[in-house]
């Protein structure tokens, strides 16, 4: 009984605990449950709050750091590279120009097998192994839409095969930059000089630098005028994406081209010396009047075209190894002892100083006493009484180491820079040596002493003198005007004349002009007078007549015992011959044109540089019937009938 | 059947809203569905821009795809839930068999196994696993009274449930979705009343355990973190995303560059701009005030699955959809700070939005599940279980 009453409560209480329990435990899930969702809640509402933060943080506070960052993103400025200038000569003749230069290009992206294009390339224009594996090279490199060069310089037929063929070459595109080309090769090589691609020390800041294929002079006027040759790099704003592809172009600034250059060279007259001389001779022809350098020849020259395309170790070898120095410009950079061209210049510092009267005789017996010291004359046999004009006519040694001993270094020296030697000229060709005028001072800064004799030597143009050709015809184109010219080249540049085209640019050198007359007198003497040592300079009928110095400078001693052999320097090996030299200018009266002629080892003055220097004076006569432009007055002060 | 609480018997067996399908279909949340609707229209819009204007590359697959999972969420929304409650199980079979799948034969995407071929359709398991995850836990808690549930041992088969499925996502390797999968089924865990303290031991042990599974990182996930921790270490490497990310939302200011105005996106700079990183595409469009705008509808559909969790009668529908809302917020939040440079970057997309049909089918899924937990928010269960 009890049981089912139990048993019914029971179950009846476990039901109402059951549901009871049911229910109350569904209550605490349920407030459990509620409870923390809303923390849940909470803290992803937090969590949102952080992201909104975030966002704020990055587009209102750092937003312009982050849009000036998107814009330098997007924006890829290019730089268009300008023209170069190119160098006229003074008849407007192109000497250093820019050539079109066809190539052939090859964009990866837009072949599916670089390979098999380069396969098909070679059968039409066969390309070397290295070239190959230059251009793989650069194509795995590179982004697949850079093109990459395959070949430069395609002549006509090559093009026209390549483009016949185009179907058949997927990739291949053919597109025209420029070169630098000098179509006078050698003969204005010194001059005009070079370009080559830049080394890292040309990188002055310029951006047009670091443009490929562009080229920097290297030399000669190609370096001088350098920076306006260059231009100004033009520029382009492009809209780029992620991988730098162009998508559009915003803006376009044009650069400026680069500036041509006339130079005071005749390139006819240039070629026509050229064609003269041998290795190791120098000349200069100079416009005495506003020191134009009209023809500059040093040979032998090279070819700068070669530079362009980048000169092989073989041919700098080659060049280098060359004892005749092909590289270097010997009117600017060659060093000679000046020998009896230098008398002109002692002669004038014995006037100004009034160590000598102009018809003061001095008595040459073949040689000159010094204490012990013995200083021969050339002429063994003695010249006897002489003046000023017969000295330097007959170039008596002996009176010039009078001159010397009477005048001293100094003011040799000092007259001599006046002259223009052993001082910078200032010539549009970098590198150009200046020369050394030796002194006392010099010597001792060396540790060495200066003896008398030393002077006396230099009187006569021998001994540590180290001067350049270029200021030999210098000196001589003051001698023949009385103004302080200064040798250049540069006539215009962008058509604008530079300063110095006229004879009243240059200032007077205030030397008196009695004497410097004397020296036109006597040089025209050294030429045309019977017994002058270079008679065979004597210019034909109708050119009027030239003055001129002849110079013979040892370049090694010549011993007592083999003067006594009587020995002939053509017996000697070539290198240990004298160089000849000879200064003038022409026509004597109203001096228009100044030479100079370094040959060396030429043996004699008079026997070898002389008549070139006839023949060159000729030359150049027959360039310029009329008077080198610009034509300008005549210089009264200079003429002198004789 | 006891005459002392008929009523509440009447309630527990009998009582049910909404059955027929009329009344099922007034039932359904249709502010709920058209605020899906304007998310995929933000979707439609920034695709449209990813695809520089070309709806062809983006944005008509995507309106197609969400026009099909809206109706197939819908369809899901009519099926009583506790007939859902019931197929839990053959879910997570399901579910495992596929990620076992993709274990063995699924097709190799950026370095590792996430996707099976289904036919037409490609899908990504791990996805689908994380809402097959929250229907089961939903179903294991949804008896378990609160002392039962205090019980360690009732919470060991849970704790393998969880387990597995993190284990084969980790191993595809996808660290990311697996660390979210596992913080999924955290927050389940916590809504069904674990205890407090047995939280604060598993996230001690985590924070010790950390360096050793640094260890064992692979090394791009690695690179993850280290890119994540100083970005600009290697900007054009690892770091490059996190940059260009953060470089597109910055410059998009407070009112963006304009609609299809964003440099970073349609100059290719910001990469994978149609799926993980459209939600910079959208900043840097639309500026701080459309980020913002989408963030905030997308908090109310997290609020909306908060709601139906705090409606609904049943242990079950409170489970599946606080899951659910805490899944859709994973996404978001994870997606969000990646791209913000916030936490390491992962492949997380934002769903509805992003381009990919895996991250839509699942989600949708799953939405089609709350819409019948709110539709059967008063279906009667049974009771709980000591």
């Amino acid at each position: 009984m009890k049981f089912p009453r139990v048993f019914r409560r029971e179950k009846s209480g476990i039901a109402n605990f059951t549901m009871r329990g049911v229910k109350r435990e569904e209550e605490q899930r349920r407030s459990v449950f509620t409870r923390r969702a809303l923390l849940l809640a909470g803290s992803q509402l937090g969590l949102f709050g952080f992201l909104g933060y975030r966002l704020h943080t990055l587009q209102v506070e750092q937003g312009e750091r982050y849009a000036t960052l998107a814009e330098e993103n997007r924006l890829s400025a290019r730089l268009l590279s300008p023209p170069r200038g190119r160098v006229l000569d003074r008849n407007g003749a192109v000497v250093a120009g820019n050539r079109l230069n066809w190539r052939a290009l090859l964009v990866a992206e837009h072949t599916t097998d670089v390979n098999a294009t380069l396969e098909t390339f070679t059968r039409i224009v066969p390309l070397t192994d290295n070239e190959r594996a230059r251009i793989e090279r650069e194509v795995r490199r590179r982004r697949r839409f850079v093109p990459v060069i395959v070949r430069e310089f395609l002549d006509w037929e090559e093009m026209a095969r390549i483009e016949v063929n185009a179907p058949d070459l997927p990739g291949i595109l053919i597109d025209v930059g420029t070169t630098r080309i000098y179509p006078e090769a050698e003969n204005l090589a010194h001059i005009v000089g070079y370009v080559a691609p830049p080394a890292e020390r040309d990188m002055d800041g310029d951006p047009l630098l670091q443009l490929p294929g562009i080229r920097v002079g290297r030399s000669g006027i190609e370096r001088y005028h350098d920076q306006v040759m260059r231009g100004r790099a033009g520029s382009v704003q492009l809209e780029v994406n992620a991988v730098g592809r162009i998508i559009r172009e915003l803006d376009r600034r044009e650069g400026q081209p680069g500036q041509d250059i006339e130079i005071s060279i005749d390139t006819e007259l240039q070629k026509t010396v050229r064609g003269r001389i041998e290795e190791g001779t120098s000349v200069v022809v100079m416009n005495a009047r506003n020191g134009e350098v009209l023809a500059m020849v040093s040979q032998p020259s090279f070819d700068p075209n070669i530079f362009n395309s980048g000169v092989s170790g073989a041919q700098w070898r080659q060049w280098t190894a060359n004892r005749a120095t092909p590289l270097i410009n010997k009117t600017t950079n060659g060093l000679y002892a000046p020998g009896s061209t230098f008398k002109m210049v002692v002669a004038m510092a014995a006037l100004e100083a009034r160590v000598v009267g102009i018809n003061e005789r001095v008595v040459c017996p073949g040689h000159f006493d010094l204490g012990e010291s013995r200083f021969h004359c050339w002429n063994r046999g003695g010249h006897g009484g002489l003046d000023m004009r017969s000295g330097l006519k007959l170039s008596c040694d002996v009176y010039f180491y009078e001159m010397a001993r009477r005048l001293g270094m100094a003011r040799m020296a000092a007259m001599a820079r006046r002259f223009g030697l052993g001082v910078d000229l200032d010539i549009e060709l970098p590198g150009t040596r200046r020369g050394l005028v030796p002194t006392r001072e010099w010597r001792e800064a060396q540790g060495l002493g200066w003896a008398l004799g030393d002077t006396v030597v230099h009187g006569i143009g021998q001994g540590f003198y180290q001067l350049t050709p270029l200021s030999l015809a210098t000196m001589t184109a003051r001698l023949a005007t009385g103004r302080a010219v200064q040798p250049h080249l540069t006539r215009s540049v962008g058509g604008r004349p530079m300063r110095g085209g006229r004879p009243e640019d240059w200032p007077s050198m205030g030397l008196p002009d009695r004497d410097l007359r004397l020296m036109r007198e006597a040089m025209w003497a050294v030429v045309n007078e019977a017994g002058g040592t270079a008679q065979i300079a004597k210019l034909p009928g109708g050119f009027g007549q030239m003055a001129g110095k002849t110079g013979t400078t040892q370049v090694r001693r010549v011993s007592r015992e083999q003067r006594e052999r009587g020995f002939r320097v053509e017996s000697l090996p070539r290198e240990w011959r004298p160089h000849a030299l000879f200064v003038g200018f022409a026509p004597h009266d109203n001096p228009l044109y100044a030479i100079s002629v370094v040959i060396e080892h030429g043996t004699s003055g008079a026997g070898a540089a002389a008549p070139l220097a006839r023949d060159v004076m000729v030359d150049t006569f027959n360039r310029f019937r009329v008077a080198p432009q610009p034509p300008g007055p005549r210089v009264a002060e200079v003429g002198r009938g004789t | 059947m006891s005459s002392s609480s008929p009523v509440f018997e009447k309630r527990l067996l009998t009582r049910d809203r909404g059955t027929g399908i009329l009344q099922k279909l007034w039932q359904i949340p249709w502010l709920f569905v058209l605020l899906l609707c304007a998310v995929a229209c933000v979707g439609y819009v920034a695709l449209y821009s990813a695809g520089s204007g070309n709806p062809d590359l983006y944005a008509t697959k995507h309106a197609l795809r969400f026009g099909f999972c809206l109706v197939l969420m819908l369809c899901i929304g009519f099926v009583d839930i506790r007939l859902i409650a019931r197929s839990a199980w053959i879910a997570y079979a399901v579910g495992i068999g596929l990620l076992v799948m993709v274990a063995l034969h699924g097709e190799v995407g950026k370095g590792a196994q996430r996707w099976v071929d289904l036919g037409p359709l490609q899908l990504q398991p791990s996805e689908l696993m994380k809402i097959v995850l929250v229907l089961t836990l939903a179903a294991w808690f949804h008896r378990a009274s609160w002392e039962r549930v205090g019980n360690p041992f009732f919470l060991v088969v849970p704790v393998v449930l969880v387990l597995v499925p993190v284990a084969l996502i980790f191993k595809q390797p996808n660290l990311g979705t697996a660390l979210i999968t596992a913080l999924l089924g955290g927050a389940m865990f916590w809504a069904a009343g674990v205890r407090w303290w047995k939280f604060a031991a598993i996230i001690a042990g985590a924070v010790a355990a950390a360096p050793i599974v640094y260890e064992n990182l692979r090394d791009y996930q690695r690179a993850r973190i280290t890119t994540f921790l100083d970005p600009e270490s290697d900007p054009l490497g690892a770091g490059y995303n996190i940059i260009q990310s953060k470089i597109a939302l910055g410059s998009g200011g407070l009112w963006g560059k304009g609609f299809l105005q964003g440099t970073q996106g349609h100059l290719n700079f910001l990469p994978e701009k149609q799926t993980d990183f459209i939600f910079t595409m959208i900043a840097e469009e639309f500026g701080l005030v459309g980020a913002m705008g989408t963030l905030a509808l997308l908090m109310l559909v997290v609020a909306f699955c908060f709601l139906v969790a705090l409606r609904c009668k049943h242990q079950f529908g409170r489970l599946l959809a606080i899951g659910l809302g805490t899944n859709y917020f994973l996404y978001i939040f994870v997606n969000v700070a990646m791209v913000t440079g916030s936490i390491p970057v992962g492949g997380v997309p934002l769903p509805l939005i992003s381009h990919g049909g895996s991250a839509m089918l699942t989600t949708m899924i799953g939405f089609g599940l709350l819409i019948s937990a709110w539709v059967h928010r008063d279906a009667e269960f049974g009771p709980a279980q000591d």
